[in-house]
């Protein structure tokens, strides 16, 4: 049943994304960086914590998990430490998706030649 | 005036000449394919789960290192670059849109050297998902921390 879930909405979400780009002007960079200020905006209110819990990997793998990350590794450290740990917990939890794409981009990069 | 009406004229060519995208296709091919990464990711989870000493966490964080490292191989090999052209949203909202924005641009600037090309470009697409992606989680962080204390 989680597989179901994590369909439909991860569809769900790239299909916002789809009609988006089909109907504005905004470009993938515009439309991702939106999402992700939505995932964070959500988090205000605890919404996007109960996504994860019933979609499973569908509300993971979009991009607005990313901000959802972001919000929720500041505000851990931040009720620990009080508001310095908005400065020192915001990667806390992002850390594994943008070192792992630092790494690999490199990697594949060094090793790859561009087609054109 | 001349100059408006041809602008407009233009605009009117344009628009007539210029291919029609069938928007419904485009929808049900992202709709399809954002689920299935969306499958993917969940299908990781559960196997990786399934080893022991692998905690449901850590799993979530390996099925995210999976993703990102088959999408930037995918991309250096070549052929990512058509399937997200293919299917539109439904490869650059999910995560791995982020890791081909980051790989594709660093083979990009590949030429112009490891420290001003790579170094200074890699981030020049994906760069702005965490410029504001930091923002925003400052800004509600602090309207939470005041309003929820946490």
């Amino acid at each position: 049943m989680i597989y179901l879930y994590s369909f439909l909405f991860a569809g769900f979400v790239c299909l916002l994304g789809q009609i988006i780009l089909d109907n504005t002007k905004l470009l993938p960079g515009h439309i991702t960086s939106l999402f992700v200020v939505i995932g964070a905006a959500l988090d205000i209110f605890s919404i996007y914590d109960f996504f994860v819990n019933t979609f499973g990997a569908g509300a993971v793998v979009c991009i607005t998990s990313f901000g959802h990350l972001l919000i929720h590794g500041a505000l851990a450290k931040a009720t620990a430490d009080g508001l310095l740990g908005l400065f020192t917990g915001m990667f806390s939890l992002t850390a594994t998706g943008i070192t792992a794409t630092i790494i690999f981009a490199f990697i594949f990069t060094i090793i790859f030649k561009a087609r054109d | 005036m001349v100059k408006n009406m041809n602008k407009q004229k233009y605009q009117k060519l344009t628009k007539k000449h210029s291919p029609k995208e069938n928007k419904t296709k485009n929808m049900i091919i992202s709709f399809v394919v954002g689920g299935l990464v969306g499958v993917l990711g969940q299908l990781l989870i559960d196997l990786y789960s399934n080893i022991d000493s692998v905690s449901h966490e850590e799993a979530t964080s390996l099925m995210m290192v999976t993703l990102i490292f088959l999408s930037c191989l995918f991309t250096a090999i070549g052929f990512f670059d058509r399937w997200v052209e293919k299917a539109g949203a439904g490869l650059f909202v999910p995560i791995s849109g982020f890791a081909h924005a980051t790989t594709s641009s660093a083979l990009e600037y590949k030429k112009e050297g490891l420290v001003m090309g790579i170094g200074s470009n890699i981030f020049k697409l994906s760069g702005s998902v965490i410029l504001y992606g930091v923002i925003s989680a400052y800004v509600f962080g602090i309207i939470r921390f005041i309003f929820f204390g946490g």
